[in-house]
């Protein structure tokens, strides 16, 4: 059945186990049918598919330094698509995403944007440049094309920030999945979620965590579509939900307005004892906000979100992994392909979650309903009872109205198969499936931090002359010891005090990508401005941070740039000294133009060896 | 002018182009949101569409389109990579 190699079978195997996945799944509704607990579903659903990703991490074991790092250079241009994709969406983007579309209707959307325009940002200034070039970590990059330690060590050091910041709240998110489906304590949850991770990576570095993304992909998208596409047949929506919910999107507009938009006071929150974190809708769905700082709002966030896209090394890490540079550009479409089936989803959950929720001609609506009516059902006891909804009768006439009814944004996405009446089974596999987006960018983070460590740090400021085996058991601790700091702090609970996941892409565009680009675009670059730049478009972006965040000095935002758009002060101070440092200084020597000359051009050699 | 500088002409030409289109969906048809969300396109409003849907579908279109100009502009030059 397998003739040939490992990569011209990769789609007969992935075939194979997508169709053993959703075998699985009907075994799962055969057994819910024959009696067994919706609790054992749920631990079944998660231990097989966990089982799966460490088999695979297991049987991709390397011992070449080029396989550690970049997969052999041989991944095809689609599955490193699914892989990437899987890389980037992550347990936020899969629990929370729908959420908030849910809760902040076309202002949120701005992340929808933003999370996937980056995209061409990656593919025509970056991804087959840096292909070509055939670097092992982005600071390799950096550290090659501006030549020197101190540079090289700059870049780790934004590397490091931002995705340690992105990182304690994936394995956050893992704890959480793996506590509520196994029955155990978050705190355990954390440290389970961590072995998972680190059985998909350390065996095999690169290579490893990219056949695990691909399987994790496939988990994930199956997860997300089916409910979609069953509640949308159920509820009357239309066979193909994107295409199909203009009706919907209307009549929830219509009821809107005849409900009422309501924001509760703080004060008015906080008398009736919700929980925190969890909110009522005040967001028109579907309106736009009127006025220029509304537009100012929207398109800044969308800016932040894409030159971050383009500066995050985790992703553009994942195109150093295919066979040529055309197939580095062509996998950053299919990348999006697959980033756009889950995204395009996401605002058609939030729309049929709401319906069904508000419409009084639903039988699944509540609002409108005698809150004791409400109450006896199922759903709302059992998610009331884990303080994922809350009812607060402001008006005290016993009446469910729309701004006295209260989720947690995760809960779209969790609870809305149980609110449609799908079988439990559908819980069970969006359970997985959350598990999935937020194990393999975990693995992606974890991987990234601790490749330029032990790569740019190690390797080639400390001890240059270490042998193969050497470094690659460098690599393996350090990658134990990033995923075992990453899962401490997040153990601390102490997550939200360190900051949105926006945070990463500001810190990533402050820093990484006006040196990235212009190393590309720019042969008068030079070292000293490379170093400028970043140091000074990291400090000038933290400082803002500091400044304007609520928790820290809490000023009021300049020019409506607040806490999640500080990037927009970090990475154009970066631009500015870069070239003006650069100018000043001396050009860069012929042979550093020679090479940039030589990037520029797809075919030859790559510049780095294949083993360096 | 040399081939290399030529095709680094032509490689220019094409990203500025693909920038102008990323520009224009992801940042100009939102500087008119409120405008446009009165028309209708599927049934949902236009801005409404365009942020939940339509852009993100143009940028995947985009990159395919980018990719594939890029490859011809390799190849004219003599610049293309081997199957392999």
């Amino acid at each position: 059945m397998f003739k040939g190699g490992f990569i011209q079978n990769l789609p007969k195997i992935y075939g194979l186990y997508t169709g053993g996945f959703l075998v699985f799944i009907l075994m799962m509704a055969i057994a819910e049918q024959a009696g067994v607990t919706a609790k054992t579903i749920g631990i079944l659903f998660v231990a097989f598919t966990v089982a799966i990703y460490a088999l695979i991490g297991y049987l991709s074991r390397t011992v070449q330094v080029d396989a550690y790092y970049l997969a052999g250079r041989q991944v095809p241009t689609v599955f490193n698509g699914m892989a990437t994709a899987a890389d980037w969406m992550s347990g936020a983007s899969f629990v929370a995403l729908a959420g908030g579309v849910y809760f902040g209707g076309y202002s949120y959307m701005a992340f929808l944007v933003g999370w996937t325009g980056g995209y061409v940002l990656v593919s025509t200034l970056l991804a087959p440049y840096l292909r070509k070039f055939g670097c092992y970590t982005v600071p390799d990059f950096i550290g090659t094309r501006y030549g020197g330690n101190a540079v090289r060590f700059c870049a780790v050091l934004v590397l490091v920030l931002a995705s340690f910041t992105y990182v304690t709240a994936q394995i956050n998110a893992t704890g959480t999945i793996a506590a509520r489906a196994l029955g155990i304590p978050f705190e355990a949850g954390v440290w389970v979620g961590l072995v998972s991770i680190l059985l998909c990576s350390m065996l095999g570095g690169m290579r490893a965590v990219t056949w695990t993304q691909v399987a994790q992909y496939i988990v994930l998208i199956v997860a997300y579509l089916i409910p979609v596409f069953w509640i949308s047949n159920k509820i009357g929506g239309g066979v193909f939900p994107h295409l199909m919910l203009g009706d919907e999107v209307q009549r929830i507009t219509e009821l809107e307005g005849q409900f009422g938009l309501v924001k509760n006071s703080a004060a008015d929150v906080k008398a009736a004892g919700v929980p925190g974190g969890l909110k009522s809708i005040a967001v028109a769905h579907a309106g736009v906000g009127a006025g220029g700082m509304a537009v100012w709002k929207y398109i800044s966030l969308a800016i932040c979100m894409m030159v971050g896209t383009a500066s995050l090394p985790h992703i553009l890490m994942r195109y150093f992994t295919t066979p040529s540079v055309k197939s580095a550009r062509k996998s950053v479409a299919w990348s999006l392909f697959f980033i756009f089936l889950l995204y395009s989803s996401a605002p058609m959950l939030a729309t049929l979650s709401k319906i069904s929720l508000i419409d009084p001609n639903l039988p699944t609506g509540i609002i409108g309903k005698s809150i004791a009516d409400v109450q006896s059902i199922e759903w709302v006891k059992q998610w009331s009872s884990q303080k994922q909804v809350f009812i607060a009768d402001f008006n005290g006439d016993g009446i469910l109205q729309l701004n006295e009814w209260f989720m947690r944004t995760g809960v779209v996405v969790l609870a809305t198969p149980e609110v449609a009446g799908l079988p439990y089974v559908i819980s069970g596999l969006v359970a997985a499936g959350g598990m999935a987006a937020a194990m393999s960018t975990a693995d992606g983070l974890v991987l990234a931090i601790s490749n330029a460590l032990s790569h740019d740090v190690y390797y080639n400021m400390i001890d240059p002359k270490a042998d193969v085996r050497k470094r690659l058991i460098v690599a393996r601790v350090l990658l134990i010891v990033v995923g075992a700091a990453g899962a401490y702090i997040a153990s601390m609970r102490i997550t939200s005090i360190l900051g949105a996941v926006a945070w990463a892409f500001d810190f990533a565009m402050s820093g990484l990508f006006f040196p990235l680009v212009l190393g590309v675009w720019w042969k008068r670059a030079t070292r000293e401005g490379a170093i400028a730049g970043m140091l000074s478009g990291l400090a000038a972006g933290t400082m803002y941070l500091i400044w304007v965040y609520p928790k820290f000095m809490g000023n009021p935002a300049w020019l409506g740039i607040d806490h999640l758009r500080f990037g927009l002060i970090g990475a154009p101070v970066c631009l500015v000294v870069m070239v003006v440092v650069s100018l000043m200084t001396k050009a860069p020597d012929a042979a550093t133009q020679r090479m940039v000359e030589e990037v520029r051009v797809p075919s030859g050699k790559t510049i780095l060896g294949r083993q360096h | 002018m040399s081939n290399k500088e030529k095709h680094w002409q032509k490689t220019k030409g094409h990203m500025i182009m693909t920038m102008c289109l990323w520009a224009f969906f992801s940042m100009v048809i939102f500087l008119f949101g409120a405008e446009i969300n009165g028309m209708s396109f599927l049934g949902y409003p236009l801005a409404y569409y365009m942020t939940a849907q339509g852009s993100l579908l143009a940028f995947v279109i985009i990159i395919f389109w980018f990719a594939n100009k890029q490859e011809k502009i390799d190849e004219e030059f003599g610049f293309g990579e081997k199957e392999d």
